[in-house]
């Protein structure tokens, strides 16, 4: 059983396995929940393309070392915790320029107008500061979006994690990490590594045409 | 007559469904918390603990119950929110009257009027037309207190043998196959069991969206290496990331189960110990796949024979296995014949009984496991017994302090029971959360059958679609209103805890019971002065049954986060797994084979007809949507019902994403947005049955019913489709005017 409550020490981490979303949306609704931000979510999930996938993906704030939102940030209005979390702007600084939301490679902040500000995901500061976890990995049915400590990510789960990303030549490292199968295998040749599977043709449509 | 008071618009108006967007005083309000109340989440089958937040009489919000074994905190979207259902605009506060005057259609009375109304026309009815013109119909929303109370007031009270549940459009499938094959009508294991096993099947269900917590033990075992095989006609989300995606065609499920204990046997990978000592009639079962090859069955099911062999390959030689079944498979003429033909190859592999082992339902509604065990199905008496067996006739009478020959005989089930309303035989009805007119198949003759009744009484919390036919409107209670148990999907009894008091004139569904029987003179049977004493004769009653709650208490079910029935003695710890060391529960502990020929569906596509429409759930709406349809956040997330079709049939019926279609069967028709996604079989449509009226896919569904279960086939019928372009001024409100007005 996971533990409900982290102490001092503990140091859990949150962990975003996007292959394990199920589009359910219950963390969109309970982030709605949380106290410091009641009726607004702040999370995002993102339909891939419903056309062909039922795949979604959930998209919390990575919380970057170097926070790119807060170094393009013109009014100094982006702020990180002792603990590294990136916070939604400074109103009393935050002129509305938008430059975070066009910088963040994660996409994450979003500038709202009601309250010209920008305002985003915080790790819900307000659970995690107390040892709980935040509202959407609390909630999430797949566990899709996880928190707890390293250790029992490890008996529990497979998959390795990451925290490293790059963007063209910019090298990101973040405070919240994603999963992959196996770091040994190195990156998937996309062309020709693919193994084949029944996803190729679900329905053996082109089975059944030859 | 229970026609509508007034048109359908006047009622939404008055009754909804509006949208409760808030809790009470705005998100902005900072009130302070009088109490946290540790209890379940009022929808699925799950039944998820969370805890309820309130203030002032109101639930004002919740925060996850790490502690509660089962999610540990997890909730789907519908969890998160459900405490909107509380405070809300529409939420029935008096009794009322029937009042084609009265705005809205209804106006208010008091109790006292409500009830002796209720009784004098049951008397009246009954005299006229006999006991059993009197019906009564009831839901599995509801406590197993509650179950019982109603399974004891209809046949003591009220006198009638015409009960029953709307679990028979849930789970009477799974029911009636496991008491056949099995013995108990109960999951095989707790779903701890689900990250033991090697391979987990999910056959017909989509657990993603309807039981979103359980996605959790899928992929603990797939963390271990479990292998995942999904059977659905459509990738849905969990079916996505499988290693094997049966694409079944609907209807077809127990061929792909047939052809695969073909392979089973024709491989030798078969648990010849088991089958040897812990089994019966393993010949038959064999005898009827002897030539349902998997060539065969990929004709008939659609999917690829050799994904039918790995299928087999994967489940025969995997030491530990779970299959997983829910409504995909059940809801079909041959729903038993599935359920028969899966547990077959549980039984054909020995796996039964041991750790990671296991074929299951998953029990859909909130007390869908609890609620039919306590006597409110029409054939039943407390204890999952039998109405027509002396012998249970007998217990039962000693245990409810009647003479056995005031208990009525069996009644008709839930299809049954609208036909003979239809037909004019029963006159009578009263029912409680229960929402027949958008849950029954074939609503257009539904409609016309409440139509007919001459008093119609409703217990509910909102008024429902079908509510509002009514002649007398008693409002109920909420779950977060009342205290009792349910039983999970699992089989673990759980402590509903109330939060809040029933606000207005509402009151507690029991105690609305409880008056209506004293009125009828029967209050002597039902002495309670709470629903813990409901809850202790239940358990009385239940003892040497088939679903043993007798060492089962209130304080043991809290102290220990449920207790797994059964639990035939005090102090039992009570059954998490049932079966162990291959004992099934018949007088010799033998499992029991099924010979299960393949069936065709009772609708069939021609040339007029040529497409499979199957439906189904979404996961930010509940059943009917009483409920759901009342929350903002959820309606927001799936507003309406949409036609999912694969690309290629769309192209062959010149369809667009977002266009309009009209899909018809030879039971009416209805339009909808098409929604075009290559994750469905192209010659099948499917549409979520949530919504009312026009948007009722049930005006499409067939009234076709199991021969065992009596479960209508809610997952086949023959329909074409349209584009809607071209029809909107031919498509009928002149014809519908017209017909409105002969009748």
């Amino acid at each position: 059983m996971k533990l409900a409550h982290y102490g001092l020490g503990e140091m859990p981490v949150f962990v975003v396995d996007q292959s394990r979303c199920i589009g359910c949306e219950a963390c969109v609704q309970a982030c709605a929940e949380c106290g410091t931000h009641r009726g607004r979510s702040l999370i995002h999930l993102d339909r891939i393309d419903r056309a062909t996938t039922t795949q979604t993906a959930p998209m919390v704030c990575m919380h970057c070392v170097d926070p790119t939102c807060a170094e393009v940030c013109p009014a100094d209005a982006i702020k990180q915790t002792e603990a590294g979390v990136v916070q939604s702007s400074l109103k009393p600084r935050c002129i509305g320029c938008s430059n975070c939301v066009l910088a963040c490679p994660f996409g994450v902040p979003k500038y709202v107008a009601e309250f010209d500000q920008m305002m985003k995901c915080d790790m819900c500061q307000d659970r995690t500061s107390e040892g709980y976890a935040p509202m959407c990995a609390s909630v999430c049915p797949s566990e899709a979006l996880w928190y707890g400590t390293k250790d029992e990510f490890r008996e529990r789960r497979t998959g390795a994690l990451i925290r490293e990303y790059r963007f063209g030549s910019q090298q990101v490292r973040t405070k919240v990490y994603t999963v992959i199968d196996d770091m040994a295998e190195g990156p998937i040749d996309v062309v020709t590594g693919q193994q084949r599977s029944w996803l190729d043709d679900p329905f053996g449509l082109e089975e059944a045409e030859t | 007559m229970a026609r509508l008071p007034v048109t359908e618009e006047e009622l939404i108006e008055l009754y909804g469904p509006h949208l409760n967007e808030a809790p009470p005083g705005g998100w902005d309000a900072d009130v302070e918390i009088d109490k946290v109340v540790k209890t379940h989440c009022c929808f699925c089958g799950q039944q998820c603990g969370i805890k309820l937040k309130v203030h002032d009489n109101a639930v004002v919000g919740f925060e996850p119950w790490y502690e509660f074994p089962f999610n540990e905190g997890k909730l789907c979207p519908k969890g998160v929110k459900r405490y909107l259902q509380g405070n809300h605009p529409d939420r029935l506060m008096h009794p009322m009257e029937r009042d084609e005057t009265a705005p809205g259609g209804f106006r208010r009375i008091s109790w006292d009027q409500a009830l002796d109304r209720v009784v004098s026309e049951i008397k009246r009815i009954q005299a006229a037309y006999g006991d059993d013109s009197f019906a009564m119909l009831s839901g599995v929303s509801i406590t197993n207190e509650k179950s019982y109370l109603v399974g004891k007031f209809a046949r003591l009270a009220l006198h009638t043998a015409n009960l029953d549940y709307n679990g028979r459009y849930c789970m009477v499938s799974a029911g009636v196959g496991n008491k056949k094959a099995l013995g108990i009508d109960r999951a095989s294991n707790s779903w701890a069991d689900i990250p033991l096993a090697d391979v987990v099947w999910v056959a017909g269900t989509n657990i993603a969206e309807t039981f979103p917590i359980t996605t959790s033990y899928i992929w603990r075992a797939r963390d271990r290496g479990a292998k995942l095989i999904a059977q659905d006609p459509r990738i849905v989300p969990l079916a996505r990331t499988a290693d094997l995606y049966l694409p079944v065609r609907p209807g077809t499920d127990s061929a792909l189960f047939g052809a695969v204990l073909h392979e089973l046997i024709r491989r030798d990978l078969l648990d010849h110990d088991f089958i040897e000592q812990h089994t019966l009639h393993f010949d038959e079962a064999a005898a009827a796949v002897a030539d349902m090859t998997p060539a065969w069955a990929s004709d008939i099911t659609g999917v690829p024979a050799a994904r039918i062999e790995e299928a087999a390959e994967i489940w025969g030689t995997a030491a530990t296995g779970m299959l997983l079944h829910a409504r995909g498979i059940e809801q079909h003429t041959k729903g038993v014949d599935n359920v028969l033909a899966a547990i077959n190859l549980g039984l054909a592999t020995g796996k039964f009984g041991k750790p990671g082992c296991g074929v299951t339902t998953i029990t859909g509604q909130g007390n869908g496991q609890g609620g039919r065990e306590h006597g409110h199905k029409c054939n039943q008496l407390p204890g999952n017994r039998d109405i027509t067996n002396p012998e249970h006739r007998k217990v039962v009478a000693e245990a409810w302090g009647c003479d056995e020959s005031e208990i009525p005989g069996a009644g008709v089930p839930a299809v049954e029971m609208i036909e003979q309303i239809h037909a004019g035989r029963i006159k009578g009805l009263l029912s409680i959360c229960f929402n027949p007119l958008v849950s029954s198949p074939d609503a257009n003759f539904t409609r016309e059958a409440l139509d007919k009744l001459e008093f119609y009484a409703v217990i509910d919390f909102f008024l429902s679609e079908t509510g509002q036919h009514a002649n007398i409107v008693l409002p109920g209670s909420l779950q977060e209103e009342d205290e009792g148990t349910t039983t999970s999907g699992e089989g673990r009894i759980i402590k509903i805890n109330a939060a809040v008091e029933p606000p207005g004139e509402a009151r507690r569904d029991w105690e609305i019971l409880l008056d209506i029987a004293q009125r009828l003179g029967k209050g002597h049977y039902f002495p309670y002065e709470n629903t813990e004493q409901i809850f202790e004769e239940l358990c009385r009653a239940s003892t040497g049954s088939s679903a043993d709650y007798t060492g089962a208490t209130w304080k043991r079910i809290e102290d220990e986060f449920g207790l797994f029935w059964p639990v035939p003695e005090v102090g039992h710890p009570g059954t998490p797994r049932l079966y162990e060391g291959g004992k099934f529960n018949f007088p010799d502990g033998r499992a029991r084979f099924h010979g299960v020929p393949f069936k065709p569906s009772a609708d069939v596509v021609d040339d007029e007809y040529p497409i499979l429409l199957t439906s189904g759930r979404v996961v930010s709406q509940y059943l009917s949507g009483t409920q759901t349809r009342r929350i903002a956040a959820l309606v927001k997330q799936y507003p309406e019902p949409l036609c999912e079709m694969h690309p290629r049939l769309a192209e062959s019926l010149g369809i667009a994403d977002g266009d309009i279609v009209v899909v018809t069967s030879r039971r009416g028709s209805m339009k909808v947005p098409a929604h075009v996604v290559n994750t469905i079989r192209p010659d099948t449509v499917f549409i979520p049955y949530h919504w009312a009226g026009k948007q009722s896919v049930n005006q499409l569904t067939i009234r076709a019913v199991d021969p065992y279960s009596q479960m209508p086939e809610f997952k086949v019928a023959a329909v074409r489709v349209e584009k809607a372009t071209g029809h909107t001024s031919i498509e009928d409100t002149r014809d519908m005017e017209l017909k409105e007005g002969a009748s």
